[in-house]
């Protein structure tokens, strides 16, 4: 095998790009990204890079690509694969050969229903130049509308309120962060938000959303106008499936692929946020992953399974958000736990354990300032990966190190 | 010239475990191994600044609370992404049950 071809350099592909040479890969390999900059983490886009880093947080400097032989072909975009030819057409013309590729493509905000072409004071917030134009518009006194209450828009939220802007955030279920967070954890970090001063309207269906020369206005089904001078919409995201589809690779929520990160071509992989593929420890179901440590892990893996390795995936999920002083963070999924075990790390810091009807734990959810709730929520990681069923009433200790539990 | 200083008595870190020490301005992560040996490096992780006395050490190997960067707290080696600066280490000695490190 002589080169390999990634295409989307966010986190992933880069991750992938250098554990191909930690791997030895001898060969040639082309890192292909349509945005201006190398490979950046994205986290900070919705935090410091508002605040006060002005600059893209990179992966690695050009050194270290340079010294790996990676090329990094930045501002172009992949217009098609051709399979059979094992070609990729690139926005510019040229024509890569591949003997295997690697799609992290990643994903892009899903757009607000029926809301067209370039707005200037309705956004979203994904890249390096979205932060920039956000930023512009966050001076003190201005007014911030969120539509969406997930990890962006609450994350904005508090940075928008760190830089004196005033905030509403529109919620349309009945509490934040009802997709993956359980009810306690959202609870917190709604208290901690209106404390802030931040308006949170949940349950509020958004009817139409308008811009005009000085402000840009939601309309909801309830009859409210809501007047702001820049609004952001934060209602998740969609994988870019489109190259893959149009090369004839099976979609199925993202680009479709098996446990070794193989998408229906045998020289074509997928990682990251493009992909949905089969989650171990929870029955194998296919699921998609927006996150970073993901992107992190598959792009390791990927780059294993590029040069013949047959690994296949492990990592238990996990993610985290930060807000104010407040860090979340959750291993595992918690759908299809039967109990909740709470245990109380400090006055404002606690983890919620989640068991299935086995006593199997199957996640972990914590809270609190700081990274006062991380290691327990490691450790619980490491033994929702060892498929351990804890004791209960030990979980709830305080006095337990859970450690000791790792092997129950 | 080393300037050792006190840090604390011997069983306030238990094995396998690590404790955060300021001194001077400066912060300190000081580990007990699981075979009982004392090491001491740099507080913060080279990736975001966090403080590491908060992370998880498993055998060699101290884990970053916020992003999960590994490093060897005997070397200092960082382990891969997303750290890819290595730890400052610093020589620990114990005497009369207490531990010292050399901040110099």
């Amino acid at each position: 095998m002589s080169h390999i071809v990634i295409i989307g350099a966010g986190e992933c592909g880069a991750r992938a790009a250098f554990a191909l040479r930690e791997r030895n890969f001898e060969g040639q390999i082309t890192l292909v990204g349509a945005e201006e900059h190398l490979p950046y983490e994205r986290p900070p886009l919705s935090k410091d890079a508002l605040l006060n880093r002005l600059e893209p947080k990179l992966v690695s400097d050009a050194a270290r690509y340079a010294d790996a032989g990676i090329e990094v072909l930045t501002g172009l975009s992949v217009e098609s694969i051709d399979p059979a030819g094992k070609t990729a057409r690139l926005s510019d013309g040229e024509i890569l050969a591949y003997d295997r590729l690697l799609l992290t493509t990643g994903a892009r905000p899903r757009p607000f229903p029926g809301l067209s072409g370039a707005n200037h004071r309705i956004r979203t917030l994904r890249t390096h130049s979205d932060a920039v134009a956000i930023r512009a518009g966050l001076q003190p006194g201005a007014h911030l509308a969120i539509i969406g209450g997930g990890f962006i828009g609450l994350e904005l939220a508090a940075t928008a309120r760190k830089l004196g802007a005033r905030v509403t955030l529109v919620e349309g279920l009945p509490r934040i962060l009802s997709r993956g967070v359980p009810a306690e954890l959202s609870a917190v970090v709604a208290a901690r938000h209106k404390a802030e001063g931040v308006e949170i309207l949940c349950g509020v269906t958004i009817q139409e959303l308008s811009e005009g020369p000085d402000d840009a206005r939601i309309f909801t089904e309830d009859g409210r106008t809501i007047v702001a001078d820049l609004i952001v919409v934060g209602i998740g995201a969609v994988p870019n499936v489109e190259l893959a589809r149009d090369a004839g690779l099976v979609i199925d929520n993202g680009i479709a692929v098996d446990a070794h990160l193989r998408t229906s071509d045998p020289d074509i992989f997928a990682a990251g946020d493009c992909c949905s593929f089969p989650l171990p420890h929870y029955g194998g179901r296919r699921v998609r992953l927006e996150a970073w440590r993901n992107a992190q892990d598959q792009g390791t893996l990927a780059a294993a399974n590029l040069l013949g390795t047959e690994e296949a995936v492990s990592a238990v999920p996990w993610f985290w958000s930060d807000q104010y002083d407040l860090t979340l963070q959750i291993a595992g999924i918690a759908d299809g736990a039967t109990q909740a075990v709470w245990r109380h790390v400090a006055e404002d810091a606690f983890i919620l354990f989640h068991l299935d009807a086995d006593g199997r734990l199957i996640a972990a959810s914590g809270i609190g300032p700081g990274n006062s709730v991380a290691r327990d929520i490691r450790l619980a990681e490491m033994m929702i990966a060892a498929r351990v069923r804890p004791d209960p009433v030990a979980l709830a200790a305080p006095g337990t190190k859970l450690k000791t539990l790792l092997a129950a | 010239m080393s300037n050792w200083v006190e840090v604390c008595a011997t069983d306030e870190i238990d094995e396998e475990d690590v404790i955060r020490f300021d001194h001077a301005g400066r912060t300190f992560a000081v580990y007990r191994s699981p075979d009982d040996e004392f090491f001491a490096t740099d507080g913060l992780c080279t990736h975001e600044k966090i403080h590491l006395a908060e992370g998880l050490v498993m055998d060699d190997i101290i884990e970053c609370p916020k992003h999960n960067g590994r490093f060897s707290y005997k070397t200092g080696e960082a382990k891969g992404a997303p750290v890819c600066v290595n730890l400052k280490t610093y020589p620990v000695k114990i005497e009369g049950g207490t531990v010292f490190i050399s901040v110099a």
